[in-house]
């Protein structure tokens, strides 16, 4: 079995493992990317539609072309990577097994691991559709892959279940094909993806988009024949007698992503309630020098997002070889911080009391669509930040940077409450205070 | 004669029966209508090894249930498939329900089930069953009872059949029997066959094949049971868990699968449709809410999967294994559960008619083997087996499957294998290829690719279970940039 010692393993090439991969290098640090595809670049490859860039290169760039900036730049610093190359265990001191078909088992100890293993798409037993399970079923990923890399269009007419970004991009990309699609169905009475799309990939289209819907049946034995929509009431729960018949040949599921988190469990870290692992400011997991950036531990609506957490997560990882591996780890600080009030989750999970008056970064998602709130965090009761916002929705990450003074946050403090509130019940709660 | 023994039906019953025959200096083949074996019956159903107390013993599929669980440990040995005795239990919620315990109990163990015990001590019962419901007051244990999955026991049984010189043909759906002299033509929509005897073992479709040969003596009714799948990860299950019997079936069960999963089902819904295997709203609450009084940490937001399967049964509610009273067709139909408990023994029964009835002087092959190698499995593998087979064949090293860390090698296995898979249900079946918690999401068209390539066919060719089943449509038109308009574009730039 062949050996490798490396400063840091960073396991997945796409956006993220790129961005980590080339900030580590630049940090002056020996990197390995292990890649299971036969090609760097990740999903974003098969993204060939525009709206990447906007925020880190000032340009509106398909997929394609935005990776590639990362790819050639991995390749001018020379950075080693292995593809067709499978991790299948990270042990917990950081030794990692991976095969391919050249080299055979792979054993690479590292002194530091980022994980960017990326996202995987829900499926249809996921959301458990009844009926029959006949061929024509597809998620949209798996659909955009068929159309923008291998060349073949899965089927004429469709309805997309689920109003997922990759969902509302295909119905737009298989229309320009000359395909038909008749709806896309949302179990929701709003849209799960980015408003942009629904502007400019249904509506611009004149595609329907029905919500408070769901398939309640599949018909077709051997191929997909058609669909039964119902409505549904606030419970998710079918209608009685609201059934109405679309007949389609196809069925594209766009409802939603889960991070990809195998390995990670595998290697001794632990998830929280969103499916990716629980991390500190630094994006380090609980297991000391395993660090999690992109889609595997929080899926982005925005590559650029991954991007400049990816870039992050690298520098952390360098930061820690050459200040904390091989020393004894000194017990970690920790202020936890707290989903509250219509907050669904928020990364990371704590932060190190050391560093608060750092720039810190918050990522949430409400559970619910709202107007005109304020987004707070509060230690017990004491309002430590605030920030109004006119609208905020699931399908939008909410980015909060922040600094903390030292005299702002106690000595004793343990933890942390990011709200989502409306505007008019704080000013209730301040008239009560 | 083109043969003396032509098999109708792909399932487990006419795959054991073909084994078994194949022993036997006899000439056979096996018609199956779908592109696949194992594809109707034996594909959905809770793939559970019968300890044998459950049917009335006015039925013969009591017997053949009791016999035929006995027969699984040599069958296991010569024919590696994934089988495990992990013992069953019959959970009581209600003090009344021990004397039916009891009754079970005493009936089983008189009728020869072994080791069949009533436990009422919640300690010991929690023990051997963590997951099971606070409310459980007994339960009967039997411990022979088990695990298959019985679409890869299938396959087993059919690739030593076709070892042992079974022909086996799929696509080839029956259109027509007529009687010749001496024997019978079966008419397929590709071609006719013909043979001395012919075994009827269609399934769902069994009373109609049987009406093609002029025996008009049964009905098959389809009894729908609907399932849902849960991810790996998210529980785990030592014990088939069954509720008390009702005269009609056995209850939904809470159950372990042979490869890790756990599953709840089936419900019995009477239909008409013979094809019917969609699953309906209506079934999955049933059976969730069937699920959820055995085991109330049911993972609902894991499940992977629901499907459904028929089961095909017949007007005498019973086994329908006979010679009837067209000379050399032989009925074996309405094999519900417990059949695929009792497979071996309803072989054997095959056997005995042939012998006695038909007056067949079965005579051994003499270079039968009895064994079908194991197909290797990379997750069977130390990390050192691994590394060495990666250098015997790089197609170890590429992981084509990443829920279930399935190599290429498997894949290509798969194909390659005796009776192969030539479909994407095909390979899933036998290797596990898009069965994990993504179902196929990335693998899928890797899948078709080696497909595709195994089998010589175009890439949109390839299909999920056979014709109609296609996943593609067309291809997408590139405009090919000719050199003038290549030029036209840079002068547009300039």
């Amino acid at each position: 079995m062949k050996s490798l010692d490396v400063d840091i393993a960073v396991i997945g090439a796409g956006s993220a493992g790129l961005g980590a991969a080339i900030e580590a290098k630049k940090q002056g640090m020996d990197v390995l990317i292990l890649e299971r595809n036969d090609e760097l670049g990740g999903i974003t490859l098969q993204c060939i539609h525009n709206g990447f860039g906007l925020k880190i290169f000032k340009e509106d760039l398909t997929g394609p072309e935005y990776i590639q900036r990362f790819i050639n730049e991995a390749k001018e610093l020379k950075i080693p990577y292995k593809l067709d190359t499978m991790v299948i265990e990270i042990t917990e001191d950081k030794e990692i097994y991976a095969v391919n078909k050249k080299e055979g088992l792979l054993k690479i100890k590292a002194k530091a691991i980022i994980l960017s293993m990326g996202c995987r798409e829900k499926t249809r037993g996921a959301i458990n559709i009844p009926g029959f399970r006949p061929a024509g079923i597809y998620t949209a990923g798996q659909a955009q892959r068929f159309v923008n890399i291998e060349g073949y269009i899965p089927g004429k007419t469709y309805v997309i279940l689920g109003s997922g970004d990759i969902g509302m991009i295909m119905a737009r990309r298989l229309t320009w094909l000359g395909c038909e699609v008749k709806a896309v169905v949302e179990i929701k009475s709003y849209v799960s993806g980015l408003i942009r799309n629904q502007v400019q990939c249904l509506e611009d289209y004149n595609i329907p988009l029905i919500l408070n819907h769901t398939i309640t049946k599949i018909h077709g034995k051997d191929r997909v024949e058609g669909i039964t929509i119902s409505s549904v009431d606030q419970n998710w729960d079918q209608i009685v007698g609201s059934d109405e018949y679309i007949e389609c040949d196809s069925i594209l599921l766009s409802v939603g992503l889960v991070p990809e988190n195998e390995l990670t469990t595998k290697a001794g870290a632990e998830l929280s309630n969103n499916g990716g692992p629980i991390v500190d400011d630094n994006l380090e997991t609980i297991m000391d020098g395993i660090f999690a950036c992109g889609n595997v531990l929080q899926v982005h609506d925005l590559v650029d997002n991954v991007s400049e957490e990816a870039k992050r997560a690298g520098k952390n990882a360098a930061i820690y070889v050459k200040e904390r591996y091989g020393k004894d780890q000194i017990k970690k600080d920790h202020i936890k911080i707290i989903p509250g009030i219509n907050v669904g989750y928020v990364k990371p999970d704590y932060v190190n009391f050391s560093n608060l008056e750092n720039l810190l970064h918050f990522h949430l998602r409400v559970k619910e669509p709202d107007r005109d709130v304020i987004i707070v965090i509060k230690e017990v009761n004491k309002i430590v930040y605030q920030r109004v916002r006119s609208f905020v929705i699931p399908s939008e990450m909410i980015e909060v940077r922040t600094k903390f003074k030292p005299e702002v946050i106690s000595p004793n403090c343990r933890e942390l409450k990011i709200e989502v509130l409306p505007v008019s019940l704080l000013e209730v709660l301040d008239e009560v205070g | 004669m083109d043969y003396d023994v032509i098999i109708i039906g792909g399932g487990v019953t006419g795959c054991c029966i073909a084994r078994t025959l194949s022993r036997y200096d006899l000439k056979i083949c096996l018609l199956e209508k779908e592109a696949d074996i194992a594809s109707g019956t034996t594909k959905g159903n809770s793939g559970v090894v019968h300890a044998g107390y459950a049917a009335d013993r006015k039925y013969k599929k009591r017997e053949f249930c009791i016999r035929g669980n006995k027969l699984f440990d040599q069958a296991h040995k010569e024919l590696n498939f994934p089988f495990k005795r992990t013992g069953t239990l019959v959970v009581a919620l209600e003090e009344r329900q021990i004397k039916d315990l009891v009754y079970i109990r005493n009936y089983g163990t008189e009728d020869g089930v072994p080791g069949l015990e009533i436990i009422i001590d919640k300690n010991r019962i929690k023990q051997m069953e963590p997951q099971l419901t606070d409310k459980v007051i007994a339960v009967l244990h039997a411990p022979s009872g088990g695990i298959i999955s019985p679409y890869e026991f299938t396959f087993a049984l059919a690739e030593n059949a076709n070892m042992n010189g079974v022909e086996f043909f799929r696509e080839h759906e029956i259109i027509g029997i007529n009687k010749i002299v001496a024997g019978f033509e079966v008419e397929t929509k590709l071609k006719k066959f013909t043979s001395r005897i012919v075994i009827n073992a269609a399934g769902l479709y069994s009373a109609e094949i049987s009406r093609m040969a002029g025996v008009d003596t049964f009905e098959i009714y389809p009894r729908r049971g609907e399932y849902i799948l849960f991810d790996k990860s998210s529980i785990h299950l030592n014990k088939v868990l069954f509720p008390m019997p009702t005269r009609l079936s056995k209850g939904i069960l809470v159950s372990p699968t042979i490869h890790g999963h756990v599953f709840i089902g089936p419900n019995a819904d009477n239909i008409l449709d013979i094809e019917d295997v969609s699953t309906t709203t209506r079934g999955l609450k049933e059976i969730i809410s069937g699920g959820l009084k055995l085991v109330p940490n049911l993972p609902l937001n894991a499940a992977i999967r629901n499907f459904a399967g028929l089961r095909a049964v017949s007007n005498t509610m019973d086994f329908i294994i006979e010679a009837t009273e067209m000379v050399g067709f032989v009925n074996v139909a309405g094999i519900l559960s417990p059949g695929l408990t009792a497979i071996f023994a309803i072989a054997e029964e095959v056997v005995r008619i042939l012998v006695e009835d038909l007056g067949e002087e079965l005579k051994g092959k003499e270079n039968y083997n009895p064994y079908r190698p194991k197909p290797e499995h990379l997750s069977d593998f130390t990390k050192m087996k691994l590394n060495q087979k990666i250098k015997e064949n790089p197609a170890w090293g590429r992981i084509i499957c990443r829920c279930e860390t399935i190599p290429e090698a498997e894949i290509v296995d798969s194909i390659r294998r005796p009776v192969g898979a030539t479909t994407i249900d095909g390979v899933k079946f036998r290797c596990r290829a898009g069965m994990g918690r993504c179902q196929g999401g990335f693998c899928m068209p890797r899948v078709m690719e080696i497909l595709s390539r195994e089998l010589n066919i175009p890439y949109d060719e390839v299909t999920k279970r056979g014709k109609g089943s296609h996943y593609l449509v067309n291809k997408v038109l590139c405009i090919e940039l000719t050199e003038d308009s290549k030029e036209s574009e840079e002068v547009a730039e300039k």
